[in-house]
């Protein structure tokens, strides 16, 4: 990956440069659309928007495994319970690319997690609503994913290095499981009529919120012009919403489903599908705690980082033990846990080992 | 396929089927992230050998979704709810280290199961692995821990003399496999710090247990769960 290679670090060849100077250089390595690199200067702005959006954006992964795994007990067939559960597992390995990402910033994991769990920072609003039948299983993996992979598509060239690397490995991931979420609506879409009805059903519930995903619109969207500014972002979020809405409409259609929007209709003159108003009113309540599952999602989150603390414990003081001379990092559990699932395991349609 | 090998088709297929659910209900439970993604990966190789096993005996939807309890082969081991994660450690330390030495055996041999064995016996020395490292660790950790792996370890134990009880069907030598868990697992426990638990590793009753479709009261809950929704919509494709 390109590193501007002469570019000044504090503390080696930009000895005695004024902060002016680190700015100058910094201005001109965004405008040149270089990569800025964990070590390069950044101003404390910059650096605190994205430990807060990458924290964020690690946070939606973690928690967004709670309304999948719900029906991982209860998958209707052995394949789609493959296919789930992979999907659950790149949730926790996308987590840990992004945690990682966020620490090159200065931050830690366990401090991050702490924010989580003490509601100090935030998750997307997404996960706050309930999966109620199977069909909601397939409405995440079209729409959420979808809305997910617009977002972050263009998160691929965003200015600050690791995180843009992250994203190019979470959007391929992401493109998998959205058309398995497709071809999964399509499965329920073609098959008995009570199944149509529950893909129908779970995209009604799943539409708005999914529009919800891209934030505040632009005129109220308190950190977008610095963002954008700063490439971190590329896109405004009501150009992005209008790209994932023109996305769906044609493939809604072939599902043989329905949006939920008397007022979807298409603009010739925009060339854009125009679509109704969203509920504000709903978006910000569930921003502050108040959707339907808040409380159950963090309190979950909670209770499995409390309730492992004793096997955390374990294994620092086993490491303590047994590595002396090697000082302890972290939560200690790397040895064993590699995350090297095979493009087959995250396929899920395999016989695993045929 | 000969009426012998239908039955050790169900019996192998079904003790990954269900080790599979059960570690598929850690999902956003676990105490680390690291370990949310391991233990989802031993689930899903498991459910991949589930899967070709019932294939090899049937429609593995249907043998998964429209058998009842007193149809499943499964050992009671592996149908033993997680507990804590010692518990869940403890059962995966017996489990794999038991599935490793046979899938050894059979990968070698030339039964209908060799080729699945073959490529199983990968997946499962790494299982094997995790669930040692975790033994050390928290048989070698603290106190607490110490003591947690100490009491999953001696719970399970009763279970675990079933897991050598010959399976018509299954080319095994199953004198050589006990011996050679016995060593193992001994070596780890040992090693962890930990007493080998003693007393008896069949239970009292002598049916013959999960082999013969005689489960422990948890199983009929989690069979429950897992084919509610396929059974409810009768014939309907997924």
């Amino acid at each position: 990956m390109a590193t501007a290679p002469a570019r000044p670090t504090p503390g080696s060849a930009g000895e005695g440069m004024s902060e002016e100077a680190f700015e100058a250089v910094f201005d001109a390595a965004v405008a040149a659309d270089e990569r800025i690199e964990p070590r390069d200067w950044m101003p404390e702005a910059y650096r605190a928007t994205l430990v807060r959006q990458i924290a964020q954006h690690a946070h939606s992964e973690i928690i967004g495994m709670q309304p999948e795994a719900n029906w991982i007990t209860r998958a209707p067939s052995l394949r789609r319970k493959a296919i789930l559960m992979a999907k659950v597992q790149d949730e926790a390995g996308h987590g840990l690319y992004l945690y990682g990402a966020a620490e090159t910033l200065g931050t830690s994991r366990d401090e991050l997690l702490d924010k989580l769990h003490s509601g100090r920072q935030k998750y997307s609003s997404i996960f706050n609503y309930p999966t109620l039948t199977w069909a909601d299983v397939g409405a995440i993996g079209w729409l959420v994913d979808g809305a997910a992979i617009t977002n972050q598509v263009p998160l691929c060239r965003c200015s600050y290095g690791p995180y843009a690397r992250a994203m190019v490995r979470v959007c391929k991931e992401e493109s998998f499981h959205q058309r398995q979420g497709y071809e999964s609506l399509l499965a329920l879409s073609r098959g008995t009529t009570a199944q149509h009805e529950m893909a129908q059903d779970a995209v009604n519930r799943w539409w708005w919120p999914s529009l919800m995903m891209f934030g505040p619109p632009d005129d109220e969207s308190a950190h977008s012009a610095q963002s954008m500014e700063w490439k971190i972002k590329r896109f405004s979020n009501d150009e992005l919403r209008q790209r994932f809405v023109d996305i769906c409409v044609p493939q809604a259609e072939s599902l043989g489903l329905s949006l939920p929007d008397p007022d979807l209709r298409w603009n010739e003159e925009r060339q854009h599908w125009d679509f109704g108003e969203i509920d504000w009113s709903e978006f910000k309540e569930i921003l502050k705690g108040n959707g339907p599952c808040n409380d159950q999602r963090i309190t979950q989150r909670r209770r499995a980082h409390e309730n492992g603390a004793w096997v955390r414990e374990a294994a620092e003081a086993y490491a303590r033990k047994h590595s002396p001379g090697t000082p302890h990092t972290g939560t200690g559990t790397s040895t064993s846990t590699s995350t090297s699932t095979s493009t087959d395991d995250r396929n899920g349609t395999r016989k695993a080992t045929a | 396929m000969t009426a012998a090998e239908h039955t050790a088709a169900l019996a192998l297929g079904d003790d990954a089927l269900v080790l599979s659910h059960r570690l598929g209900e850690w999902a956003g439970h676990a105490p680390v992230l690291e370990e949310e993604v391991a233990l989802a990966n031993i689930a899903l190789d498991l459910l991949g050998q589930a899967r070709v096993l019932l294939s090899m005996a049937g429609d593995e939807d249907e043998l998964a979704y429209l058998r009842e309890e007193r149809a499943f082969r499964n050992l009671q081991l592996v149908e033993q709810p997680n507990g804590d994660f010692a518990h869940t450690l403890a059962r995966q330390l017996y489990f794999s280290t038991f599935q490793h030495l046979l899938y050894g055996q059979l990968a070698t041999g030339d039964s209908v199961f060799a080729p699945l064995a073959g490529k199983a016996v990968h997946e499962v020395a790494y299982h094997r692995d995790h669930a040692e490292q975790w033994t050390r660790r928290l048989g070698d950790g603290t106190e607490e821990s110490h003591r947690r792996m100490q009491r999953a370890a001696t719970a399970l134990w009763q279970f675990t003399g079933e897991m050598f009880q010959p399976v018509e069907g299954v080319p095994a030598d199953w004198q050589q496999l006990e011996q050679s868990w016995q060593r193992s697992v001994t070596e780890v426990l040992t090693s962890a710090t930990l007493e080998v638990p003693e007393g008896p590793r069949a239970g009292a009753w002598k049916a013959g247990a999960g082999r013969q479709g005689l489960h422990t009261e948890s199983f009929g809950r989690m069979l429950a769960e897992m084919q509610h929704l396929h059974r409810s919509h009768p014939g309907a494709r997924w």
